[in-house]
This record gives structure tokens, C-alpha cells and sequence, in this order.
């Protein structure tokens, strides 16, 4: 059930992504940047607050007035950067959403992913308290509203001596020492918020903080464009002798706000509820997970490589713990190793081109082997297929990921070494080679994708070698929905080669691994 | 790796941004809600008092005095614990409040204290307002009973403050 949901709510990001990245391209998608926006949204709000605050009188008798003072007198800079400090919170939880079902949908939660989820919860609590502290600030009449419907609220919770509520009974209960604890909570509440968000990518390598210059700037541009036309205002200062009604609400923030009105302990209920929900998900059900990679060390020299590009930081280079003459080795913290095989492509020891003896590599897969790569391929090349012959290297979440029986599958296509499709094409096993990844925008294992790309435009350890015939190579980075083009994309492919002119080198003897042999026999 | 985009396609990246920013905006003061329907009021009852102590003070005798060192030789021992309070609130002769409410605090020695907030239609109410906070078994040690007028929209705070007299409108 959990899982038909997650397909359903995938085929709509696909949809949309696939929009967006034919408009701009899978680096400027938003929908693929959308943690590394939510940053930029946070130093948003935290420069425009900054700035707000030193225009800010934290009395009560005169926060409304300052506040304002933004929106009349000085517009043109304090105005708009209230809109920025308004419009950018409430785009952080448009962000946060998204990226959450986001996560959710590509199934990208459970495992050795866990924490990057679990941690992803208290994130949420912290950016609703920043949110909600900062429209107390303006004490206007949303602000009486959330004041007295938040501290009613709080009250419901056996917790408080004297009920907090009873600061906004009357307009002669509030002091400004109150609100000066308000400023400070405004304050501090957010500053945890960042520090949660430092702790949320603790277990991902190269984390996206940044978004790219570009997207950043047509962000800032949206900004401001909408801060100009619909500018962020108050709704009339507030008074304790009325009751704010009707209040115009922000949705994005406040839209419990009304069950807490009519069940404060309905809405503790919901809140706990959810919350223990989202943060058991990642084991309702737990993923079934591969086991993590393991080091050889006959086959590790310590270069490395494979720390370099292992995207959950799950690889350590730490001391020798052997004879051999270097002075480090790798260490896999299995908890954290999702299984993608990402390091078995791009160890050096990694080379089908070895005939003697098994073919181990320094780090490899248990249950997706470099040694079982080669063999697959020997035993797709040994088919009676027509030519042009292909070898389809099919990443299990993208358009290729049904097709066991006819590619050689892989939890991530940047599993298989640069050198095995060097081996596949100059020994003739192949007319030409497939890699069928992940959507650009959506790689399952975050770097899978952009690794592979590097590799084989000779931009990343381990290159593919100059002697393979780019021609013969086609990407097609496509999602679980995109089949249908990635057919397209393969027939294409094989005309392609059809008419090339120069054929690829003759079919040489190989030495086939015995298993092979036995199976081809 | 990224490919270059064209200036229309950024414009319509531009577009795709602008858009999000504005549903963000429309619904960041909208649409509106109402807490009480039009032409109703609200009356909020609540206080913090702290009732009589749990049971009246003893006064020592000169040898328990002795026992205790100098500086916590107080002539009364007063219990911690306070008495719980009873309050009732009724508008218009109905009751929609009756309630005994424990002093707080783990040692039960803290204020009782309420805060309820009720919604009636705009216009006269006669309010009453009782509590007691001693011994008796019945009856009520403080009442304030008066007609109030409630418009549209308006917060009436009835609080208990016993320096002012009892209860008071605030």
C-alpha cells in the first residue's frame, strides 16, 4: 500500500521534474535542488531579519508602529525586506514539503538513510516555532490571534504554573518584558532550527547547501519582483479588548490554527501522532537491505577514490591494519553504507581486463559483485542477438530498472568501473553500450549520475580511456516512467551504430571465467 | 554537468519562480478565518488565586519552640498544602461553569487557576460569578453578579483579584 502511494506521488514529480528539466536543465530544476534552496531561503530570512531588527522596537507599544514605519515610510528598502523576511519563511515550508514527499517518494528514506529522515523532524518543529515567534513580533491583529490561540494552546499541556494566556487577557497584561522574551525566542528558535540543519546532512558527502548561482538569483529575483507587486502588510494593531476576527491566516504556518481554536488536545493528538509517524517511517516497513560493501585488502592500496565518491559517507580511509607496504586502508561503516556500489566503480583494482586468478577488486558488493558484472556481461554477449549488439547497463531506479533479464542491472550504474565498458567494446563482446540511469535530477544514490557523467567525459578518476569510441556510448538518464524513451533512445542508438562506418575491433578470444564457459555450454 | 540555457528558457525558469513566490504570497494573508461568527463577543473567565491553607495554622508549644534551631523558631506551624477553589461562572442563569480547580504545584501549594473563554451572541448578558476559597462546605465567599453589554467582536476579561474587592472586569 505504502509503496503504491510512493509510485502514485513519484509518477508526479517525474512529470513535473521531466517539464523542468526540459525548460532548464536538470542543474537549474528546482524541484532537484530543493534542499540546497531551503538553505538559501534560511540566509534569506536570517539577513532580512537582521536587518529588520535594527529598524525593530521590541516594546509593546511601539512593535506595531516600527513595523509599519517598514511599510509606509520606507518602503523601498525596509518594506521590501519585510516581503523577503515573510515571503521567504513561507517558501522554506513550500520547500520543506516538497522535499519531504519528495524523499518519501523515491523512497529514499528507510535504510542506511534513516537518520537524514529522522533528523528531518525536529527540522520542521523548529521552522513552524521560528515562523510562528516571528508573526508575534509584528502585534498586529494575526498576531493577538496566534498569540492568545498559541498560549491557549500551551496551556492545554499540564506544564505551565499559571496559564501563559492569561499575558494577552487584557490589553493592561502585557508587558514588555514579555515581549522581549518573544524577541528572544524569535531569535533562538531559529538559530536551533540551523543547527538541525547542520546535523540533518551529517551523514551525506558533498551535501547541496548552495544552489546554483543562477537559480539563486532568479530566486532572489522572484523575491523581490513579488515583494514590489504584493508586499507583506499588517492587519491593524492589535487590541486585547477585541477579538481579531476575521484574520487574514498564513496557511503556509498557521493552518492547525483553526482545530486548535475548537480542540486544543485534538491537535497535541494529531501533532504527537504524526510526528512519531514520521519518524518511524523509515521502518514501516524497513528497507530490506543488501549487505554493505566490504573492503579487500589484497586489493587496497588506500588511494582513496572510492571515499572521494561514496555520497553517504559511509567510507573512512583510517591506518593499515595489514603488512602491505601502504600507510592507509579503507574502513565501510556498514550503518551508514546504503549498497549502492558506487565505490566498486571507482576502484582502480577494479579492471575486467585481469584473466588470472578470481576477479576480486579492493571494495566490492557481496550480493552485486564486480566479478558477477563481468560474468553477466560474458553471458548477455554469449546470446544469439541481432545485431547491433548491446550491453545495457540499467540502474534499478531509473527506466531500466524492470529489465533484469536483458541488461546487466545494477543498484546504481556508476557501480561498473569506467573499465568495463572500455572491456565490453575493444574485445568485441559488444557493438555498443548503454548506460540507462537514473533521471539527471533524481539519482536514487544523490551522486551516481553526475559520477558516471565525469567518468566518461574523462573528468573523473577513473576515466574512461580515450581509446573507446564515444559513439558507441549512449547515456539515457530516464525515470521508472520513462520507458518508452529509453526504448526510443536505444533504437536510435542502434541505427546509429548500424551506420557507422568503422566497425569496433573484432571479436577477440576471451577468457570467459569458467562459470560462463559452464553456463554458455 | 551543467549545459548553458538560454535567456528564454531562464525567463521561463524566471516565470516558474515568480509563480511559486506568488501562490506563497496569496496565501500568506489568505484566505481570511473568524475565530467567533460575526455579531458574537467573548468573555473570558479566569484568575489565579490561591485559596486558604489545607487546614489552619498551630500555634507551638515553648518546647517544641526549644527543639528547633534558633533561627526557625516560628511560633505558627502552617501547613504547605492550599485548599482546592470552587468556581462557577453562569450567563444569562445558565451555569457553563462549575468546577473545583486543585491549588498547583507538587506540593499542592501553588494558586488555583483557570482560564476559559466563552463565546455569546452580541448584546446585554447578566454575568455571574461566584468562588469559594475557604472551609465552608457550601455556599460562596465571593459573587459578582452584573449585566453586561457585549458588541460585535468585543473581549470582556472577568478576573479575581481579592485586593481589588473580587472579582473585576478588566
Amino acid at each position: 500500500m505504502i509503496a503504491l502511494v510512493r509510485r502514485s506521488i513519484a509518477r508526479g514529480f517525474d512529470a513535473a521534474e521531466r517539464g523542468l528539466n526540459r525548460l532548464a536543465g536538470p542543474a537549474l530544476n528546482p524541484l532537484a535542488q530543493l534542499g540546497a534552496l531551503g538553505f538559501f531561503l534560511f540566509w534569506i530570512v536570517a539577513v532580512s531579519g537582521i536587518y529588520l531588527f535594527m529598524l525593530f522596537d521590541t516594546g509593546v507599544e511601539n512593535a506595531h508602529a516600527s513595523v509599519e514605519w517598514y511599510s509606509t515610510r520606507h518602503a523601498w528598502h525596509a518594506g521590501v525586506m519585510r516581503s523577503f523576511h515573510r515571503y521567504a519563511s513561507d517558501l522554506m515550508v513550500v520547500v520543506m514539503a516538497l522535499h519531504l514527499v519528495r524523499e518519501f517518494a523515491r523512497d529514499r528514506y528507510r535504510g542506511g538513510r534513516w537518520f537524514s529522515w529522522v533528523t528531518g523532524v525536529p527540522v520542521i518543529w523548529f521552522l513552524y516555532m521560528s515562523g510562528i515567534t516571528g508573526y508575534w513580533l509584528v502585534w498586529d491583529q494575526l498576531a493577538q490571534y496566534i498569540a492568545t490561540t498559541s498560549t491557549e494552546l500551551l496551556d492545554w499541556l499540564p506544564i505551565f504554573g499559571e496559564p501563559i494566556a492569561r499575558n494577552f487577557l487584557a490589553p493592561s497584561s502585557l508587558s514588555n518584558r514579555f515581549f522581549t522574551l518573544l524577541v528572544f525566542l524569535h531569535i533562538a528558535v531559529p538559530l536551533v532550527l540551523l543547527f538541525m540543519l547542520w546535523i540533518h546532512i551529517q551523514r551525506i558527502t558533498r551535501p547541496k547547501v548552495n544552489p546554483p548561482r543562477m537559480l539563486a538569483a532568479l530566486t532572489m529575483l522572484a523575491l523581490l519582483a513579488v515583494s514590489i507587486v504584493k508586499p507583506a502588510l499588517s492587519q491593524g494593531a492589535a487590541d486585547l479588548a477585541k477579538v481579531p476576527s476575521p484574520v487574514g491566516l498564513d496557511w503556509f504556518y498557521l493552518p492547525l490554527y483553526p482545530l486548535a481554536d475548537a480542540s486544543p488536545g485534538a491537535l497535541w493528538g494529531l501533532l504527537a501522532a504524526a510526528t512519531v509517524m514520521l519518524a518511524l517511517m523509515p521502518w514501516l516497513p524497513p528497507l530490506r537491505r543488501m549487505k554493505p560493501a566490504t573492503v579487500d585488502l589484497d586489493h587496497c592500496n588506500g588511494c582513496g577514490r572510492c571515499v572521494e565518491d561514496c555520497p553517504y559517507d559511509a567510507l573512512q580511509l583510517v591506518p593499515r591494519s595489514d603488512k602491505l607496504p601502504y600507510v592507509v586502508e579503507v574502513a565501510v561503516d556498514a550503518d551508514k553504507c546504503v549498497s549502492c556500489g558506487i565505490c566498486t566503480g571507482s576502484c582502480p583494482s577494479s579492471t575486467p581486463f585481469r584473466s588470472v586468478g578470481p576477479l576480486d577488486t579492493g571494495i566490492d558488493l557481496p550480493d552485486v559483485t564486480f566479478a558477477s558484472m563481468r560474468e553477466r556481461l560474458h553471458e548477455l554477449a554469449a546470446r544469439d542477438a541481432p545485431s547491433p549488439r548491446l550491453l545495457v547497463i540499467g540502474c534499478w531506479h531509473g527506466a531500466a530498472g524492470g529489465r533484469g533479464e536483458e541488461i546487466l542491472s545494477l543498484p546504481c550504474v556508476a557501480a561498473a568501473p569506467p573499465s568495463l565498458i572500455d572491456y565490453a567494446l575493444s574485445r568485441g563482446l559488444v557493438d555498443g553500450v548503454v548506460i540507462a540511469g537514473c533521471s539527471e535530477s533524481a539519482c536514487y544514490n544523490r551522486l551516481g549520475v553526475e559520477w558516471m557523467q565525469q567518468r566518461i567525459a574523462g573528468e573523473r578518476d577513473p576515466y574512461l580511456r580515450a581509446r573507446v569510441p564515444r559513439e558507441r556510448i549512449l547515456s539515457v538518464w530516464a525515470s521508472p516512467t520513462e520507458g518508452a524513451r529509453l526504448d526510443r533512445e536505444i533504437d536510435a542508438f542502434k541505427a546509429r551504430l548500424a551506420t557507422l562506418a568503422q566497425e569496433p575491433p573484432q571479436r577477440q578470444a576471451v577468457d570467459m571465467p569458467a562459470s560462463v564457459k559452464e553456463a554458455a555450454s | 554537468m551543467s549545459r548553458p540555457v538560454s535567456v528564454p528558457r531562464l525567463i521561463g525558469l524566471f516565470a516558474v519562480l515568480a509563480g511559486v513566490t506568488t501562490f506563497a504570497a496569496a496565501f500568506s494573508n489568505a484566505p481570511a478565518y473568524r475565530q467567533i461568527p460575526a455579531a458574537t463577543g467573548v468573555i473570558k473567565f479566569s484568575f489565579s488565586h490561591s485559596a486558604d491553607r489545607g487546614r489552619e495554622c498551630r500555634r507551638r508549644t515553648p518546647e517544641e519552640l526549644a527543639k528547633l534551631p534558633p533561627n526557625m523558631r516560628r511560633p505558627f506551624d502552617c501547613p504547605r498544602s492550599r485548599r482546592g477553589i470552587f468556581a462557577e461562572l453562569a450567563i444569562d442563569n445558565v451555569v457553563v461553569f462549575s468546577k473545583e480547580l486543585p491549588p498547583s504545584g507538587f506540593a499542592k501549594d501553588g494558586p488555583s487557576q483557570i482560564y476559559r473563554r466563552f463565546t455569546v451572541a452580541a448584546g446585554s448578558h447578566t454575568i455571574a460569578a461566584r468562588l469559594r476559597d475557604t472551609p465552608r462546605a457550601s455556599g460562596f465567599d465571593h459573587e459578582r453578579i452584573e449585566a453586561v453589554s457585549v458588541s460585535p467582536g468585543q473581549s470582556l476579561a472577568l478576573d479575581f483579584r481579592p485586593e481589588h474587592g473580587g472579582f473585576i472586569w478588566r
